[in-house]
């Protein structure tokens, strides 16, 4: 029997490197990784709630959080290999064509 | 410790070793091996939170479908090592600081205020997995109807947005 608040915890340590990788990496592809490592500790919390409540709520939630990541890997690939093939370079410090 | 706690630790120091993993190596083809690791391991949790179905989604979609076009795309591009060049020599130390204390303080108030009250499943309450489907099926094609034919309509825009990103404008210069 394992308590809730070790899934808790794993949780936000999971979440806590995806967010240290967005801010520390340069390299978008990476960026990207990390925010689905994000998006899995946001399931798992949740998978773990549903599990205590006993209730297929949380389980549906993830269900739809993971149709909305293929959705979201599919069009951002898509958009860093548009960005790659203008710029030949996927680091985020050379995306400022904005700045004035 | 009973043997689910040990079960528990174990898989989940495997978790964050390959999270930290995919942070750390240089190379990106590295880190999407890692992160596969570790949504396997996550599916690995989910069997044990009595989630089959969520388990084997995790699978088939993360780890198969979505990681695969990852190293498609890192392959593609060849662009799987950046030069390291650090344009701001104190972001890195303010990073890694400001992520520990949101851990902690995630942690702080989930623990102490946002969560349910008990244990999870214990293994002797054996979940069968035709139950959770059948039950998953039920609720998405009654309760949840209309976000699940939504979700089919974003799935519809974002082939579609994927695929004239990509493809080459008719009439554009070679």
């Amino acid at each position: 029997m394992v308590p809730i608040n070790y899934y808790i915890i794993l949780s936000a340590i999971l979440f806590t490197i995806g967010v240290t990788g967005v801010l520390i990496r340069r390299n978008a592809l990476i960026i990207f990784m990390s925010i689905e490592l994000m998006l899995n500790a946001a399931n798992l919390a949740m998978v773990a709630f549903s599990s205590v409540l006993k209730s297929f709520s949380g389980q549906i939630f993830v269900f739809f959080v993971i149709a909305v990541a293929a959705a979201e890997v599919a069009v951002g690939l898509a958009l860093i290999v548009e960005i790659f093939k203008s710029k030949r370079s996927i680091d985020v410090d050379q995306m400022s064509s904005l700045k004035g | 410790m009973t043997l689910d706690l040990i079960l528990f630790l174990f898989l989940s120091l495997i978790a964050i070793a390959s999270a930290f993993g995919m942070l750390l190596s240089r190379n990106a083809v590295y880190s999407a091996l890692f992160l596969v690791l570790n949504f396997v391991t996550v599916a690995v949790f989910y069997l044990l939170l009595g989630a089959p179905f969520i388990a084997m989604a995790q699978v088939t979609v993360y780890a198969g479908a979505i990681m695969v076009l990852f190293l498609f795309v890192i392959m593609l591009l060849g662009a799987d090592e950046l030069p390291k060049a650090q344009v701001l020599p104190w972001q890195k130390p303010l990073a890694i600081a400001l992520a520990v204390i949101l851990a902690v303080e995630a942690t702080f108030l989930l623990v102490t205020k946002a969560r349910p009250a008990g244990d999870v499943l214990q293994p002797e309450t054996v979940i069968n997995s035709m139950d959770n489907l059948r039950e998953m099926g039920m609720s998405l094609f009654s309760t949840y109807l209309l976000p699940f034919e939504v979700t089919s309509i974003l799935l519809l825009v974002a082939m579609v947005g994927a695929i004239v990103l990509t493809k080459k404008e008719k009439g554009a210069q070679k």
